[in-house]
């Protein structure tokens, strides 16, 4: 096949590339500009699109032997991900903007670009199994439970994975790095990357400020009783229970947790552990990476709801437009916006967004 | 299979440049040194620097070597606005090469200047009617102007002995390394105060340039250090390069008219074959007076990055607008000057065409132009509607 490996710069996208050659793909290496103005140096955290990651990508492809271009994809990533990332800070719910950037740019523009340049499909490090099934080709788990990255492409739908390489699936990290050392990819012990990669400094809180303002708001209790103030509500997550600025302790001196951001009216409703307790979730925007489950039919399977959370036992059923998810056991802290994943098995059956939850 | 269409960027080095450079390399001594070895490497580098003078139409003095076109250019700018602290302004063009842009806008941004770019024709040259009203008005804030002998996107030759005579006794700097080696380029009859050339563009090596500058002028230096080159320029002296420059140049000089005609004549045929092969393009390159292998073509509804990596693919070496430093590609700003859109800007390829293009590659090109640019708009259509 001829094949298009997306190159971060990083071990395992490089590991991947190489991995695909070996099969005897024909592949060439694009690394994506997400940014404008590329920053000149990692400082901290670092971000995903610094002139070093664009080096380090090059450098791997030299190394693996195959031709290298940059593809500049700053406005589609401007416009898909971090505008739509803060619309939904401001809107009071919790985005995860790496769900974004594979659904709308890895596997949609860069995808579509090289179906149109005459490629047959994407390859990427992401940690996540294709197998060909009696079902047809399905997406699973990654051996590699600490790594698995299923839960991110999860919004991918049955015509994007048919075009998407993972090659790393089937091996844990450490491995890849070896793997990467025995190849001669310097890059083979460069940090992993973590937070989110527009957010160079790794301040999301800091960062949203800058943008959306930080206008003072009431934090309240449940009975609405004015418990201190905050300096933008969206600087706080569901579940958070440090740095909450309350300046009147609970009676019983419990610790309060963030139960509920209201953008509206610029609130900040706490409350007990139990109250952040979670049982049924619905989730909007339904896309399915195999068959589309029956209608109003419910399931046994695993939820999941961050990319490193655990596997939740549940029931669910889909509507339609909705899924609907009845968990076994209680989950605490949740917020709208973050993505919810199903599984049957290790198997990813497909992602909703959290619309509301019980 | 390669077929290598990007001479503007460099150019294939010649066997005489190649014998040049490996019998110098095992030549001891530091040009500089007052030793046997030393004067016997400096004769070769005087030898050298007298044959390239004749070959530019300039005085033996008047060439001051660099380690690169860039810093030739930097060493222009910054070293006439530095030599005049009571002229403030640096005049030149909204298309000239970034060696030349960037240093302007760094002396804008550090040390006080202020720049004027004279704007581009239809025709591919500067606005002579602009540059006379910037003269009239501010002539004596002028500290150089500074305008490309030939532009290396658009091939287009610029009229520097008519900006000579309007710039009076400012100084006049012109970039030519596009163009000596190429087309007739006289140093001491353009009468310019100074000028650029550049080795790697005539297949001399890399890592060797000239400023040639009027005798008896002073410069400020941007390099410090021994002063090798009449205190101007300092580092020891590159004595392979520097022959190999000049063995190259000798060639290029020799040969220029039969290649002159030779690749102008693939370029018109490559140009009258490409209209009829592909739809919807349009040629921005200009073809008289001007180099004579440049084509810039804009592909209506395409990404040039696309199709360069569609054509390399393809084993064909062309060439687009220049990128960041990250290696963003971006619209060319030649192309913006002369009056494109930034989206026209990024649809268009240059390809300039060399000594050792034959008529059979220009057929090959002109044979697999056509699915490149065909899948090249299947992309952009793809990704348009998204």
């Amino acid at each position: 096949m001829k094949l298009i490996a997306a190159m971060s710069g990083g071990v395992d996208s490089a590991v991947a590339a190489a991995r695909a050659v070996e099969a005897g793909h024909e592949v060439i290496g694009v690394h994506l500009a997400l940014s404008s103005n590329p920053q000149k140096y990692r400082s901290g955290a670092r971000g995903c699109c610094t002139i070093e990651d664009s080096h380090d990508a090059r450098r791997a492809a030299d190394v693996i032997g195959i031709p290298f271009y940059i593809w500049d994809m700053a406005e589609e990533f401007h416009d898909g991900v971090v505008e739509n990332f803060l619309s939904e800070y401001s809107e009071g719910r919790t985005p995860n903007p790496c769900l974004r950037c594979n659904e709308k740019i890895k596997f949609a523009a860069v995808l579509d670009r090289a179906k149109g340049l005459g490629f047959d499909g994407v390859i990427t490090g992401h940690y996540a199994q294709m197998h060909e099934t009696e079902i047809g080709r399905m997406m699973y788990r990654a051996i590699d439970p600490t790594k698995d990255q299923s839960y991110v492409l999860a919004v991918l739908n049955t015509e994007q994975l048919a075009g998407a390489h993972f090659p790393l699936g089937d091996t844990v990290k450490d491995d890849v790095r070896i793997e990467a050392k025995r190849r001669g990819l310097y890059v083979a012990n460069k940090p992993d990357s973590h937070d989110i990669c527009f957010v160079s400094s790794g301040d999301t809180a800091g960062w949203l400020r800058d943008r959306l303002g930080s206008e003072v708001g009431s934090i309240v209790d449940e009975a609405g009783t004015k418990l201190g103030e905050h300096k933008g509500a969206y600087t706080y997550t569901i579940g958070q229970r440090r740095g909450l600025g309350i300046t009147v302790p609970a009676a019983g001196g419990e610790p309060r947790y963030v139960l509920k951001i209201e953008p509206k009216t610029n609130t900040v409703v706490v409350g007990s552990h139990e109250a952040l307790a979670v049982t049924k979730i619905i989730g909007d925007r339904p896309i399915w990476c195999g068959p589309e489950p029956v209608i109003n039919t419910e399931f046994r399977g695993f939820a999941q709801v961050r990319a490193h959370g655990s596997p939740l036992p549940c029931t669910y059923l889909q509507t339609g437009t909705e899924i609907k998810v009845d968990l076994d056991e209680p989950l605490f802290g949740l917020a709208a916006g973050q993505g919810l994943v199903v599984y049957d098995g290790d198997r990813v059956v497909g992602s909703a967004t959290v619309a509301s939850t019980e | 299979m390669t077929i290598y269409l990007d001479h503007a960027a460099t150019a294939p080095i010649n066997e005489a440049a190649i014998d040049a450079l490996n019998i110098q390399m095992r030549k001891l001594g530091n040009a500089s040194s007052i030793h046997n070895p030393g004067r016997s490497v400096r004769k070769d580098v005087e030898d050298a620097r007298h044959k390239l003078s004749e070959l530019i139409g300039a005085n033996p003095s008047e060439i001051i070597f660099t380690g690169s076109g860039t810093e030739a250019n930097n060493l222009a700018i910054k070293g006439f606005f530095w030599q005049h602290p009571d002229r403030n302004l640096i005049v030149t063009s909204a298309f000239e090469h970034h060696a030349i842009l960037d240093p302007v806008e760094w002396l804008v941004e550090h040390e006080g200047a202020e720049q004027v770019l004279i704007p581009i024709t239809k025709a591919g040259v500067i606005d002579l009617d602009f540059l006379r009203k910037i003269v009239q008005t501010r002539g004596s804030e002028i500290a150089v102007i500074s305008i490309m002998h030939s532009n290396n996107e658009l091939g287009s030759i610029q009229p520097i002995a008519e900006i000579v005579k309007i710039a009076g006794d400012i100084p006049v700097h012109t970039d030519a390394v596009q163009s000596f080696g190429k087309v007739e380029f006289d140093f001491a009859a353009l009468n310019v105060t100074a000028a650029t050339i550049s080795a790697h563009k005539i297949g001399g090596p890399l890592g060797v340039a000239a400023l040639i500058l009027k005798r008896g002028l002073d410069l400020t230096p941007v390099l410090h250090g021994g002063g090798q080159e009449r205190e101007i320029r300092s580092g020891t002296l590159n004595a392979p390069s520097i022959v190999a420059f000049t063995a190259a140049a000798e060639y290029a000089i020799a040969n220029m008219a039969t290649n002159f005609k030779k690749i102008r004549e693939l370029r018109d045929y490559f140009v009258t074959e490409l209209k009829k092969c592909v739809t919807d393009v349009s040629i921005n390159s200009i073809t008289d007076p001007a180099l004579p292998g440049i084509v810039n073509a804009t592909f209506l509804g395409t990404e040039s990055d696309a199709l360069l990596l569609l054509l390399d693919t393809e084993g064909i070496s062309a060439s687009a607008g220049s990128a960041c430093s990250a290696g963003v590609p971006r619209p060319s700003h030649v192309l913006v000057a002369l009056g494109l859109s930034e989206s026209d800007a990024d649809a268009s390829l240059r390809i300039s065409i060399g000594t050792t293009n034959t008529k059979a590659e220009i057929d090959q090109v002109l044979a697999i132009l056509p699915s490149v640019v065909e899948r090249a708009r299947n992309a952009f259509v793809v990704s348009e509607l998204n």
